[in-house]
């Protein structure tokens, strides 16, 4: 059905053209769930756009042959390619918040665009688009059809969406990263939505993923593309169980396995492979050990709550406070790693909060170490537990200021705390610390926007080292990062963290990357514990439903294509 | 929503009262009124007793209450000036600025809006370029300029329209109005012109940066993957997406075009309550102003909760109450 021979996609810049995909080439069959597989920067999305003809500008098709059927798709004129897509391509995108008009009920949306479409009347459409909702799997359509996007979850407006791509029966749908923005629950559903889907109705698919699990769960053939070009293409089966190209072996080595845990992650090779630095980090790793090793120290919560006020909607009655977390109580062992996970929502993010003082619990005491910790404002400025505990965030593209040098940033604690009078022995300091977390000491004097996501998450880790902190809190630190530069970071934490005796709290909504990090393990849901224990007894042998049901959903690899 | 709008009524009303006392402060504290009123000889017991009558000597708290009183009650005092109530002198001026602040307000929407959708539809064109470039000059050319050159060219060279006045107006249940005269309409081109040309730029520059923004979302991409027809796109998709801030920024707009109409009023001589400010300014007659200084800001309040009111309506996710 879609047959494409060597597309060359360019982009056209002051420097000549940059070649974004070259020389691809795939078929999809009626039916057929194809993957595509790669990093981020491996021209996935962009072979998916240049198929449907959203290609942003200026980037153009410089070479190659896209067939739908007996359409040429390259030489549809403006017009031409405007009315093929929805009637016979369409698209779904990663999300779902903002991929539906806020301002237009579902109705208005679906209707307008079979009508765009169909020449039938506006009646037929409309109990056209209500067979079709029922069929998503949502309830009362014809009444909830009435609502806008934003009165409808996440997993649902997902459902919305592809009932949105699905209204004018096209033959083919390009997903791009269509679960990527959802929790494990929904995404198996939305999942199994597209598997039959394909099924049923005999829709080709073109699953745009960077989640091989995914691809394990429902492709039934898959290419593997890194930097423009296909690496590796044919059966899933074959493809991941028995990788022939290097790139894909090592890719799949990098995925954090859910089943069982490994020591280290096999890191495919870059090609700007960060050059051996002269300075190997040993004096930063001497003035670390001299601060931190000597007695690592534990941290523990118990029974803490934490409510923030509801949206006031009457004046005469005070709105019901929003409870984020509630009875929370567990002990974090000196030196070890405690994994917290849970769904988006669970209250992972309000927890840090809590424990670095950025939010007050209403109830509860945390202790660190003997010492109590108190929460929120009451925690001094100057309190010992603000150099002892730092943070790495989520997003190193935000954490980090833009407009300070490397050297500023790192420096930052040093004078912050008082742990390093001299400048020029910061500056040191910085430099050869950077050599410990593997990036070259000549970074110092660049700023942010010169690093890409990963090397600035190993700066964000050499921030908060660089405090001398006895308790690491990393809030989902690899959710941004593509799998290889994960597996390098998670080793690098690894590594960090037995050197220096260090406390880690490990927060992330990923199963399998808590499953590597972690020592303990806490889930959440909602704001309150669902299952704590050692996490591989949790893994092994989960005593909690929810537990049960997180670790069935969430999509693998069999075990026997990993090695 | 209920609760969204009372708090927004009770914010006013005390944006009002911080107003009121403003005017009440230069009425009271600007110049004394006793000596304002009379002439150089009335004697000093009259003076004192005229004091005691108007109740100046009376606390400063229970003074300003009777004030506000007065104001609700609409009793606005008497112009130093004319001697007439100060009521009936804003009433007969109130009808001349309203009509021409609202044609100004058309002008700067019904050419603004498409203006701005089009250049943001077709941002590398040469008429987008002209037409930026127009712009810019509007912006640039103070107000009462483009007034003299208008007047000028259609005034006194073309000698189309008129220069000055209201021309013909219509009372209708004594409100005057130059909508349903040719004469009328033709006294108000120039100066609703003149007062909408800033106005026309600032609402296609906001439409166009807005619309550009917009149509990089993500559920513009999807409606062009599911081949919604181009036109539907961006009037029904794109450009009611771009309300919320263009309207606020109308709003405030329309609160100033009525405030400010102040220089335009002038250059054309426009019987309008600015005219009537500059007047009042002249002769420092403070009662005027005071009342003056109160309506204006009740038409600012009173079109921001209009804005609030059309927020409600363009974006459902404002209406709170019927989260299911």
């Amino acid at each position: 059905m879609l047959r494409v021979e060597n597309l060359t996609v360019k982009f056209p810049s002051r420097f000549g053209d940059f070649t974004a995909v070259q020389d691809l080439s795939m078929t999809i069959k009626p039916g057929e769930i194809h993957g595509l597989v790669g990093e981020s920067g491996a021209g996935k999305s962009t072979v998916g756009a240049a198929i449907i003809g959203l290609l942003q500008s200026p980037g153009y098709i410089s070479d190659g042959t896209m067939m739908l059927g007996d359409t040429d798709l390259r030489g549809l004129d403006q017009q031409e390619a405007h009315r093929l897509r929805g009637k016979r391509i369409s698209m779904i995108f990663q999300d779902p918040q903002t991929s539906l008009n806020p301002l237009m009920r579902i109705e208005d949306q679906l209707v307008e665009t079979i009508l765009a479409h169909e020449d039938i009347s506006a009646a037929a459409a409309k109990s056209r688009a209500i067979d079709l909702l029922e069929e998503m799997g949502i309830k009362d359509a014809a009444s909830r059809m009435q609502s806008y996007p934003h009165q409808f979850s996440g997993g649902m407006r997902q459902r919305v969406v592809i009932a949105l791509a699905l209204c004018t029966n096209p033959e083919l749908i390009i997903a791009d990263e269509p679960t990527t923005a959802l929790d494990v629950a929904v995404q198996s559903q939305v999942l199994d939505l597209i598997r039959r889907l394909a099924e049923v109705r005999k829709v080709g698919f073109m699953l745009i993923t960077h989640d091989i699990g995914v691809i394990a769960r429902i492709a039934d053939t898959v290419t593997v593309m890194r930097h423009g070009k296909g690496i590796e293409s044919g059966p899933t089966a074959q493809v991941l169980g028995n990788p022939v190209h290097t790139y894909t072996k090592q890719l799949m080595a990098a995925v954090p396995p859910l089943d069982r845990k490994i020591d280290r992650f096999m890191v495919p090779e870059k090609d700007d492979i960060v050059t051996p630095s002269m300075n190997s980090g040993a004096q930063a790793e001497a003035w670390l050990l001299s601060g931190t090793k000597s007695d690592p120290i534990g941290l523990s919560l118990s029974d803490i709550d934490v409510t923030f006020p509801g949206v006031r909607t009457s004046i005469f009655r005070k709105p019901d406070p929003f409870v984020a977390l509630s009875e929370i109580s567990f002990d974090v062992r000196p030196g070890s790693v405690m994994g917290i996970v849970g769904e988006s929502g669970s209250g992972k993010s309000t927890l840090a909060k809590t424990l670095t003082g950025l939010v007050k619990p209403a109830n509860g005491t945390m202790t660190l170490g003997s010492a109590d910790l108190p929460g929120g404002k009451t925690r001094a400025r100057k309190h010992p537990s603000r150099q002892l505990m730092q943070m790495v965030f989520q997003d190193p593209f935000s954490s980090l200021n833009s407009r300070h040098k490397i050297g500023d940033i790192l420096a930052e604690p040093l004078w912050l705390y008082g742990l390093v009078k001299d400048q020029k022995e910061r500056q040191e300091l910085c430099a050869d610390m950077l050599g410990l977390v593997g990036m070259p000491p000549e970074a110092i004097n660049k700023f942010p926007h010169q690093f890409s996501g990963g090397q600035r998450q190993r700066i964000a880790v050499a921030r908060a080292l660089l405090a001398r902190p006895k308790i690491l809190i990393c809030d989902e630190p690899t959710s941004a990062l593509d799998v290889s530069i994960q597996a390098q970071l998670l080793n690098l934490l690894k590594d960090l963290q037995k050197a220096f005796g260090l406390t880690v709290i490990f927060i992330s909504h990923n199963l399998s990357v808590v499953r590597q990090m972690s020592d303990d393990v806490v889930v959440l849901r909602n704001g309150r514990i669902q299952e704590k224990g050692p996490s591989e007894q949790v893994y092994e042998d989960p005593k909690a439903d929810y537990t049960k049901r997180l670790l069935e959903l969430t999509p693998t690899m069999p075990s026997q294509w990993m090695s | 929503m209920v609760f969204f709008l009372t708090k927004r009524l009770i914010q006013s009303v005390f944006v009002m009262l911080a107003v009121a006392f403003l005017a009440f402060s230069l009425f009271r504290y600007v110049g004394d009124p006793v000596s304002q009123m009379t002439g150089v000889e009335t004697s000093v017991e009259d003076r004192e007793r005229l004091r005691e009558d108007l109740g100046l000597n009376d606390p400063f708290v229970y003074q300003f209450v009777r004030f506000t009183g007065d104001l609700l009650k609409g009793d606005f005092g008497y112009s130093y000036r004319t001697r007439q109530p100060v009521a009936e002198m804003i009433a007969s001026r109130i009808p001349a600025t309203l009509e021409l602040g609202l044609v100004a307000l058309m002008i700067s929407l019904l050419v603004g809006i498409p203006a701005g959708v089009y250049t943001a539809l077709r941002p590398r064109g040469f008429a987008t370029q002209t037409i930026l470039m127009l712009t810019l000059v509007g912006v640039s050319i103070p107000t009462f300029v483009i007034g003299i050159m208008l007047i000028f060219f259609f005034g006194v060279q073309l000698g189309w329209l008129p220069t000055f006045g209201r021309g013909g107006t219509v009372s209708v249940g004594g409100w005057e109005t130059s909508f349903l005269t040719i004469d009328g309409w033709r006294s108000l081109i120039l100066p609703a012109l003149t007062l909408g040309v800033y106005q026309l730029t600032l609402t296609m520059r906001l439409v166009r940066a807005e619309m550009m923004d917009v149509m990089q979302s993500d559920y513009i991409r999807f409606a062009t993957a599911r081949g919604v027809p181009m036109g539907r796109m961006y009037f029904r998709h794109a450009l009611s997406n771009t309300m919320v801030p263009v309207i606020t920024i109308i709003g405030l707009q329309f609160g100033g075009v009525i405030a400010f109409s102040i220089v335009t009023e002038s250059v054309f001589q426009w019987p309008g309550m600015g005219l009537l400010f500059l007047e009042s300014i002249r002769f420092v007659d403070i009662p005027v102003m005071g009342v003056y200084l109160v309506v204006i800001a009740f038409f600012f309040v009173l079109v921001n909760l209009i804005v609030d009111l059309l927020y409600v309506l363009i974006d459902p996710r404002l209406r709170i109450s019927d989260v299911s």
